[in-house]
């Protein structure tokens, strides 16, 4: 059913590009749509490029997993339409063409500005692509049975056909369809949710957690239970964890527990562990990894209201019963954690029970520490910093600009976006919180919550969730092809190159370009598999917002804006903003190295990089201003 | 001049006006942004104080936040098109009144 629907949508999807390519031969066409989008057309597609992998997969994994802290991120992606709305959008339609460099540069026709803009298109664009094509890979991976390579080739081919087709017509049509889809899907799939209820066992599939209770002295533990025997215990960071024998020493059924302390002693709860040997061979609960022994799902409410069992059953619920329910102090949610330790010369990971008061999985604090420390606390307003100012410095949502008639069209697409992205982000975090208890998270990997959700409700649900979800993938990534075709083409090859090419010759080299870029983003999306969706893009917005968005503001609001300022204002923003990134602690875990060791102190540049961005434009510009009559000149 | 003309968009009298009010309303927006953030690094257990439907602050703030957006943003247009028709039929710079 699954394969079906999704290759239904594909070959509508394809269908559709070879229909609008015999009209897409201008560049005009290509690139921009022709300008002749209507805006409320216009402003579901916004939708569509925006909700990509990271809205539906990240946001909807990241609160499956770590509660409210995943909704933060929806906060600020819908804040950050009100920067595009409000300083952005009919002044980008006005001075812009293709691109966003077209804007930037409209009072300079600057060498300078054509290049740094358009690598700063370049990186971005990249930065946005990884985590959408390692989101294709995980969804191919339970939807059609093949491996991570195959979804992210697959996605790849078919979002360069789309794009190497039919440019702008046939992607704005893609991410409208998508979209709209999206949403009605997601509407489907919440209200799914409240009319389920809560339950403490949702899923009878689902991983249970046995409890035994323990005593211990000067280091030595010992199980109440005589059938269970310890044979070691290993202090990790993530907490003590104890090998057990049961029914017999070393010879009977070998298990991992976590030991915590309660208040009446020590008492041990189950876990799930992989265990890869020596010689690579992969062992999952102590049996061998196969198609039938995989981690089994997770996540439930141990009590609801400080009831437990069957009288804990609310039957079907409003939505903001739904959340009030889970939110309350007297509710247990187990949330699972993960300890990777060496134990002799196996590797082994332990997934394990985080029992949690549902008020705190209700406020932010569980990812991004606002309790802890006054560098914990900085890392959370940078990432709320980039949110808030990234959304209106990307590339590919600023093209779409281009696609309407007039500023006022760009204004009322910018609000249809608005109404569309707000909600479905409303609706995110009930598609989280319904994973979240529902005992459908695959412990090993959250970016796949809000499928497997749509499982627990019927395979024909899930078929559709998950080939909207591929769609999802193609949608925002022919956005970003586009984009970065762009660059390549019109503002490197026809001006920065001054090759001054024909409309033709210009599409024929936007084609190539798309081509060139797909074959980079499936190249990373395989080399960058297990990376964070929602992270990543967290990332991308950091860098777009250091880069882009102080040039526009300050183009748009100061009068002795140079173009030399806008230079280093885009070298200095995306040089701070990568160097922050990649000395931060995230990426020296992503290195093998210690995090502590990091000279950076904390994973979100935005609140260095973004107002140093700021600075070095002011700076430059007040410095060259002389040069500015001449250049206003040259560009006349 | 522009070295490039952008697109074939008409002169907007009302540009100076919307530009006005579309940055009072990113202000006032932002201020409200802000003050969540600044509850979150401040004083987050007020976060998890009920205070609407048996919702805490935490979720009714988001919700807000997303709802408010959406709110300025139709306010932003009916007093964008309004302007818009006023000053163009005019053909007029339109006033900050």
């Amino acid at each position: 059913m699954a394969v079906f629907i999704f290759a239904l949508f594909v070959a509508f999807v394809l269908g559709l590009s070879f229909y609008f390519g015999r009209k897409a031969k201008s560049a005009s066409g290509y690139f921009a749509a022709g300008g002749s989008i209507h805006w409320s057309v216009n402003g579901v597609s916004f939708a569509g490029d925006y909700l990509s992998a990271a809205s539906f997969l990240g946001i909807c994994g990241l609160i499956a997993t770590k509660g409210y802290d995943g909704f933060l991120y929806s906060i600020g992606y819908l804040a950050g339409w009100i920067v595009a709305l409000f300083v952005v959008a009919e002044p980008m339609k006005r001075l812009g063409k293709y691109t966003f460099t077209d804007a930037l540069d409209a009072k300079f026709n600057s060498k300078g500005i054509q290049l740094a803009a358009a690598i700063s298109t370049l990186i971005v664009s990249i930065f946005y692509l990884i985590p959408q094509m390692v989101g294709a890979g995980v969804l191919v991976t339970p939807l059609l049975h093949l491996p991570h390579a195959a979804g992210v080739i697959m996605v790849g081919l078919i979002v360069i056909t789309i794009v190497a087709t039919a440019g702008m017509t046939s992607t704005t049509y893609v991410q409208f369809l998508k979209g709209a889809l999206l949403i009605v899907f997601s509407t489907v799939l919440v209200i799914a949710v409240c009319w389920r209820g809560l339950s403490t066992n949702p899923n009878p599939d689902a991983q249970s957690i046995e409890r035994l209770s323990a005593s211990g002295s000067n280091g030595a533990l010992v199980i109440s239970d005589p059938s269970y025997k310890v044979l070691s215990q290993k202090n990790v960071s993530a907490g003590k964890f104890v090998k057990v024998a049961h029914n017999g020493d070393n010879g009977g059924e070998i298990s991992w527990w976590k030991s915590c302390e309660n208040g009446s002693g020590i008492e041990l709860r189950s876990t799930q562990w992989v265990t890869v040997k020596e010689n690579g061979d992969r062992f999952i609960n102590g049996a061998p990894a196969s198609g039938t022994n995989g981690l089994r799902p997770v996540g439930n409410m141990e009590a609801i209201n400080g009831k437990r069992g069957k009288e804990a059953d609310t039957g079907s619920v409003g939505p903001f019963a739904l959340l009030a329910n889970i939110g309350n102090k007297d509710s247990v949610v187990n949330l699972w954690g993960k300890a990777r330790f060496a134990d002799g010369s196996d590797d082994v990971t332990i997934y394990h029970p985080i029992p949690t008061q549902g008020n705190k999985i209700m406020r932010p604090g569980l990812k991004f520490k606002v309790d802890g420390s006054p560098l914990q606390r900085l890392d959370f307003v940078s990432l709320m910093l980039a949110l808030f100012f990234g959304t209106a410095a990307l590339p590919h949502i600023l093209i779409r600009y281009y696609t309407v008639p007039s500023p006022a069209c760009a204004r009322k697409s910018t609000i249809v976006a608005i109404a569309a992205i707000g909600f479905f982000y409303i609706l995110t975090l009930f598609m989280g919180v319904g994973a979240l208890v529902n005992g459908v998270i695959n412990p090993a990997d959250g970016n796949m919550s809000a499928p497997l959700l749509a499982r627990s409700f019927g395979t024909i649900l899930f078929a559709v969730i998950s080939a909207i979800a591929f769609a999802t993938v193609l949608g925002t990534v022919s956005g970003l092809i586009v984009a970065a075709s762009g660059a390549v083409a019109h503002d490197l090859m026809d001006r920065f190159g001054g090759l001054k090419l024909s409309e033709r010759k210009k599409v024929i080299a936007g084609k190539i370009a798309a081509f060139a870029v797909g074959v980079v983003a499936i190249i990373l999306g395989i080399v960058f598999k297990g990376m964070n969706v929602s992270f990543l893009v967290g990332w991308a917005f950091a860098v777009a917002a250091s880069a882009n968005l102080p040039s526009i503001m300050m183009l748009l609001f100061w009068k002795k804006t140079t173009a030399k300022g806008i230079v280093a204002s885009i070298l200095v923003g995306i040089v701070a903003a990568l160097g922050l990134i990649l000395l931060s602690p995230s990426m020296y875990e992503r290195y093998g190295l210690d995090p502590s060791s990091a000279p950076i102190p904390f994973s979100n540049p935005g609140i260095i990089s973004i107002p140093l961005s700021f600075i070095t434009l002011v700076v430059v510009s007040l410095l060259t201003q002389k040069d500015k009559k001449s250049e206003v000149a040259e560009a006349a | 001049m522009l070295h490039e003309p952008a697109g074939n968009v008409e002169k907007d009298h009302a540009t100076p006006y919307k530009t006005v009010i579309g940055v009072r309303m990113f202000v006032v927006y932002a201020l409200v942004y802000l003050g969540f953030v600044a509850i979150n690094v401040f004083k987050p257990a007020l976060m998890e104080t009920t205070v609407l439907l048996g919702l805490n602050l935490a979720v009714v703030y988001g919700f807000g936040l997303i709802i408010l957006a959406l709110v300025l943003a139709l306010i932003y247009n009916l007093m964008c098109v309004k302007r818009e028709k006023q000053v163009n039929s005019q053909g007029r710079e339109g006033e900050i009144s």
